[in-house]
Parts: structure tokens; sequence; C-alpha cells
């Protein structure tokens, strides 16, 4: 966990007394909704459906309890009881009043939470590996170089008013959790030959209505170099990237239009007279940031405890065991993930009541931090194994141990027409309905791992472009039409999922879905063959005959 | 509109001139881009003050050669959305070394001045009156910085470094 110093409480501080005297101007009538709106924006005030929806960083997706019992309290004194943690590890609250924003952000302050960029045309939330710091096998913590990007791209004074919102990740693993490949920027961390940190940097991923894969613009880049390289990539950005088209703005659309070669050419040029400023990172600095981040203190505990052969007789724990529990990089010690998608429900949602207790459960067995992934799920990230009986009980209690991370029913979803004002159709029912199909856990854990990913618009909060199984939203003559890809995937090996043909009414894609996973369990070469592979193999083709042969 | 200065409301001095006007015999003047680059050579033999108006998508290098001549230059916010005109003043300030009076025109809200000051800018045209008065009060509602600019402001970084530093030799 990184601890906030005096510094950093005190720009958080200043900047909810912005915020405060923004919304007063507004109250007053001094300020008009337009101008408003973009200064709400900045702040991560959404104007919904039904309300103002508010969203909160956790940067880099790491959480300590008492700042997940802020959020508890944020959900129950401004909000209906609950929030709802979304694909870019934020949180959001959909019903809260602009009169009382002011204060809410005031007490999340108290403890280092704030809501800075988390919309608006500026540099977001710096994302992360929801597993950095215990992930076996990870090069080295990616959040020290996450919390200094946090901070440079914090109220920056030259990039503050983008074409179009811009997002970074950062991973420092083999296998991307991080999606970084559909990021403006994607950072891959990697060590060269003389052991020293850089990054592999990537630019112009992006999903929304023209998805892109990220393209690599520098195979390495020294780590003292990273915010030079990073400002000469937004300087570029800022001056040539299209105003005239809110669809084209992306950086990703400049970097096709220009073509890698030479936008990496024009990036270049910048950062040769960047690169020797002062924004260049000496390992001071690095280790300063390294040393406000607090470990563990793990024991030394057994690979495989008594409680934990014990529970191996309980086939409901092992069930859960098998998909929620990863391995760690202290033996004695578990990465523990907390689905937030159980049966019937909307994926991502987590009540206050749900939200203490697991601020509780975090202080008793994992050293009081909490994790949130882009896949909306939580994770308790320093559990001990011994432990692991003890903690499945308590969030079975608590509805939170339905055992089906990474399988079918563990859907990302956006909240389409149910709370978006920009959604053509409806996600979180579709979502509701699949995970009713696939409820049977022995079917799902027969399937293996399948994401399904759904958007209201396209927009494409849900990621539907790379979800194993994508559905996209649309608005066909009133009615709401479903497009459905399959194939695509978010980790190191990104694609984008192909369209099985003609979209379908909303009544019929559950029934859809139910087909294209037959015809996977029948085409798979053997059980260990994952859906998304089967699909690379075989091709769009024999799901779309299974699918249309009888509509 | 009001023009802030140093904190302050002031009189603005400089007339701005359209493409066409014909030239005053006196006084200062702020000129579109396009026509202080036609007529240079003209424009700064006059007598009194010249400033140049240079729109936020025109390459502010082509600025340089005039830089040491020129007292003031006024970049462009056709809407505050529009944020290429930072780019601008800090590529002035912090590559091509420009001394003179930086302007800041168009939609110049108060939320904007703490980024425009950090960006190099001494010179607002702000769109309300009550946010030129609410200048300085404004401009200090910072106290922390993340970024280095050329405006000095010590970076939180480097504040943590001296801290370290302090401490160290300290006790």
């Amino acid at each position: 966990m990184y601890a906030y110093d005096e510094i950093d409480r005190t720009l958080v501080n200043e900047r909810v007394s912005e915020f405060r005297d923004q919304v007063q101007r507004r109250l007053s009538g001094e300020l008009t909704e337009d101008e408003f709106k973009m200064l709400r924006l900045q702040n991560g005030v959404y104007l919904q459906l039904h309300a103002y929806m508010f969203r909160v960083a956790i940067p880099y997706g790491t959480l300590a309890s008492n700042q997940l019992r802020a959020l508890a309290h944020v959900a129950r004194k401004y909000d209906r009881g609950y929030g709802h943690f979304t694909t870019r590890q934020n949180i959001q609250f959909n019903w809260i009043k602009l009169s009382d924003l002011p204060d809410a952000l005031a007490d999340l302050a108290e403890v280092g939470i704030h809501a800075m960029q988390t919309s608006g045309n500026n540099m977001r939330n710096v994302t992360s590996d929801q597993w950095a710091g215990v992930a076996p096998g990870e090069i080295e913590d990616p959040r020290i170089w996450s919390e200094l990007i946090r901070q440079h791209t914090t109220l920056h004074p030259e990039f503050s008013f983008l074409p179009r919102k811009f997002k970074i990740a950062i991973t420092a693993s083999d296998h991307d959790r991080a999606a970084i490949k559909v990021h403006d920027i994607g950072l891959r961390l990697i060590k060269n030959e003389k052991g020293e940190t850089g990054f592999e940097v990537l630019v112009g991923g992006g999903l929304g209505r023209t998805p892109f894969i990220g393209k690599t613009i520098k195979h390495f880049v020294h780590g003292r170099d990273l915010l030079s390289y990073i400002e000469a990539i937004l300087r570029v950005y800022n001056q040539y990237g299209r105003r005239d088209n809110i669809y084209k703005a992306r950086i990703k659309i400049l970097v096709h239009e220009l073509g890698i070669e030479k936008f990496s050419r024009e990036v270049e040029e910048e950062w040769q007279h960047l690169r020797n400023s002062s924004l260049q990172i000496d390992d001071e600095v690095i280790e300063d940031i390294r040393s406000r981040f607090i470990y563990p203190a793990y024991e030394k505990l057994p690979h495989m405890p008594d409680e934990l052969r014990q529970a191996a007789a309980d086939p409901d724990f092992e069930a859960w065991r098998k998909n929620s529990v990863a391995p760690h990089k202290n033996p004695g010690y578990s990465i523990v993930t907390i689905s937030l998608k159980p049966i019937g429900a909307p994926p991502g949602d987590a009540t206050a009541e749900q939200m203490d207790a697991l601020a509780d459960l975090a202080d008793k067995y994992s050293f009081g931090e909490l994790r949130v992934g882009h896949e909306q799920n939580l994770a308790l990230p320093h559990v001990a194994k011994r432990d692991l009986p003890a903690l499945w009980k308590a969030l079975d209690k608590l509805g939170l141990a339905t055992p089906n991370v990474n399988l079918i029913t563990d859907i990302i979803a956006c909240p389409g027409l149910d709370y978006c004002s920009l959604a053509n159709a409806r996600s979180i029912p579709i979502a509701q309905e699949l995970t009713r199909r696939f409820a049977n856990h022995e079917l799902a854990n027969l399937i293996g791992r399948l994401h399904i990913n759904i958007s209201g618009c396209i927009n494409a909060c849900g990621h539907h472009h790379v979800g194993h199984i994508g559905i996209l939203g649309v608005e066909k003559n009133g009615e709401e039409i479903y497009q459905i890809t399959i194939g695509g995937r978010a980790d190191e090996s990104a694609a984008l999922g192909n369209l099985i043909g003609p979209g379908v009414k909303f009544d019929e894609v559950a029934d859809v879905v139910e087909d294209i996973v037959e015809a996977y369990l029948a085409l798979r070469e053997r059980p260990e063959e994952l859906f998304v592979d089967t699909v690379k193999r075989l091709g769009v083709e024999p799901f779309k005959e299974r699918v249309y042969a009888t509509r | 509109m009001p023009l802030v200065n140093g904190g302050k409301i002031i009189d603005d001095s400089f007339v701005k001139l359209a493409v066409d006007t014909p030239l005053p015999e006196s006084g200062d003047i702020l000129v579109p881009a396009e026509r202080f680059v036609s007529e240079a050579d003209a424009l700064l033999k006059r007598a009194g003050k010249i400033g140049v108006i240079w729109p936020n998508n025109r390459d502010i290098a082509e600025l340089v050669p005039y830089l040491g001549k020129i007292a003031t230059v006024a970049l462009v916010f056709p809407n505050f959305r529009d944020g290429r005109a930072y780019s601008q003043a800090r590529l002035l300030r912090e590559r091509y070394g420009y001394r003179g009076d930086l302007r800041a025109t168009g939609q110049v809200l108060r939320d904007q001045f703490v980024f425009m000051l950090r960006a190099g800018f001494d010179s607002f045209e702000v769109k309300k009156q009550a946010d030129a008065e609410a200048f300085m009060q404004t401009a200090k509602r910072y106290s922390v910085f993340y970024q280095p600019t050329g405006d000095g402001r010590i970076t939180a970084l480097h504040r943590r470094m001296q801290l370290r530093h302090s401490e160290g030799v300290g006790t």
C-alpha cells in the first residue's frame, strides 16, 4: 500500500476545496451547465439517466481496509447503500446529489481517496495488475511506477484539456492482467541486459467504436526516462490529435492516421528535447516512492497446512478454492479473488455492508489490504493458506463466495440502459440472465475459462471487443439488438473478437450464447482446450453455422 | 473583457487589429499571425509596442525569429476544452526562451488560472468580471505541484528530497 504523506494529502484537500467552490458557483447560477459540465467531469461527476453518477479512483487497484470503509460510508450516507466497481479500477455511485458531493469528497479525502480525473478529457486513473507485488514471477512491483505516473499526471498543467480521455496501464508480469494492449499507453515493465528497469511502450490501443490493439512505439525506455517519454507522447497528441470529431479524437486514431512509424518519429523528436530535462527521474526519487509502499511482514508458513488439507474434503470449499485462490510469491500465502458476480445479480456491485465486512476480513486475513481488478472483482492479496477455510466460510455468509472466477458467469458488463445516458441497450439484465442459464457449477466448470463481456453501446465500457464472447447492444428501429463476437481477448495475446453474424434480439441473446457454448463443447479437441483457443483453431464459421442454422 | 496582469485588473493598452484594419500611426497593437508574418518588417519599424495573436493550430516555432522583437504573444483558447495553447505556451517559455508577455485569450475562466500560470502565461483576458476579481485568491488555491514546468515552482518530488536531506543533516 502507498501511504500518502502530507504533500499528497494537501493536494487532495486543495482539490476538494476547489471543487466545493465549483459546485457552489453552479448552484448559485454563476456557472452555466455547459461550463460546469467540463469542471465536474474533471472530478468524476457524470449526469446519468436518473441522477448524478460519481466515479472514485482506486489507483492501480490497491485499496486499504479503512479506504474501503470510507467507500461503504459514502454508499450508505450519500447514495443508496451500494457501489459499482468498474473495469478500470474505479468505483461508481449512481444516485448521489450534487449538493452532497463536496462533503462526500471531503470524507474520502480523509483516507487519501479522490475522484480526480476519473472522467473528462485528461489523463485518467492509472491502472495496473491487481496482483502487483504478490504475483509469482513478477519482475518488480509495477505500482511504484504507477504511483510515479499517478502523481505526474495529477492536475497536469499542459495535459488537462486533451482532445479526448487518455488511459495508461502497467504490467510487470508475463501474463497481462492489466489489459495494456487496449490502453492509450500500455507499459510492460522489463529489464535490459544490464539488469536496469525500463518499459516496452505501446501506444494507440483502445476499444470504443474503432477498436485497435496497441502498437509498440519503443522497445525499451529506461525507467529514468519514463516521464519524459510519456510527456513527449502527450505533447504530440495534445497538438495534433483531432478535435473536430469526438469519435476520432483518441490517440489511436492519430496513430492510425499517421502510421506508427511517423508517429514514433514525431515522439522521438519531441523526446530528444525533453529527455535530459528536469523530467529525468533519479534512483533516489524512485526509492522515496518505494519507501512509502508498505509491505506485509510475512511469516514463514507451510505450503500445505493441516487446515487446508482437512478442508479439501469439502467439495464446496474445493470448488471455490480451485477458481478463487491463486499462487502467491510467498509459498505460505495465497491471493484470493472475491467474486462480485453472484448468480442473478448485476456484475461488480457491492453493498455497504459487504464492503464493511470485507474491510474487516482484510484486516483479519490480508494485512488490511484489498485489490480491485478490471474484471470487476476484488481480491485479498496476502491470505495465509491456513486461513483459507475460515475466510471461505466468512465470505460465503456474505454472499461473496460464488465459485465462478474466470468462468462463464464471471461476466464483465457496463451499467447499460438501466443507468447510463449514453447506452442504447440494456447490459445488466443480459448478464443476469446468462448467470442464471449457467448457474450450475458443474456445467460452468466443464466449460472452463470463458470470459463474456457486455457493452450497452458502442463506447464499449464493457470491453465487448476483447471478451471471449463479446456482446454489444445497439438500437435499431427502436429495438435493442445485440451483436455477438467471439475470439476476443485482453491479455498478452490481445485480439479483437469477430462477429458471428447478424444481430439478435434481447430475448435471444442467452439462447445464442448457449448455442455457442454447446458448439464449443462438441468441437474442442480435449477438455483443456479453452473456448478462445478452439475459436482460434477453427475460426468463426462452425459457431456461426450452429447459431444461425435454426434461426 | 477585463485584463489581468500581475494579479491585478489593468487597462489593456493594446488595440486588436483585424487582417485588413488600417494600421494606426501610433499606439500598441495586437496583430493576427498571418498579417504579422506577411508584414513583419513594416510592423516592427513602427512606433508603439507590437504583439501577435497566434492561433492554436499553427506551429509556434514560426514565431521564433521574432521573439526578441515583440512585446506580447496572445495565445488562443477557442473554448476552455481546447488545450493546445498550453503546449504552445510551454514551448515558448521552456524551449524557445521567450521572456516577454504571454497572454491567454478566448474562453478564459478562473478554473484555468493555475494551469495557465504553470504553463507560463502572465496576462489573462478573463471572460467574467467575477473571475478576474477572484484572480489572486484562485491563483493561490494550490500549494502542491507534481510536475516540473518553466514556472520554477518546486515539485512534490523535489520537496520530498529536500525534506529527506534536511532531516538527514539535522538529526
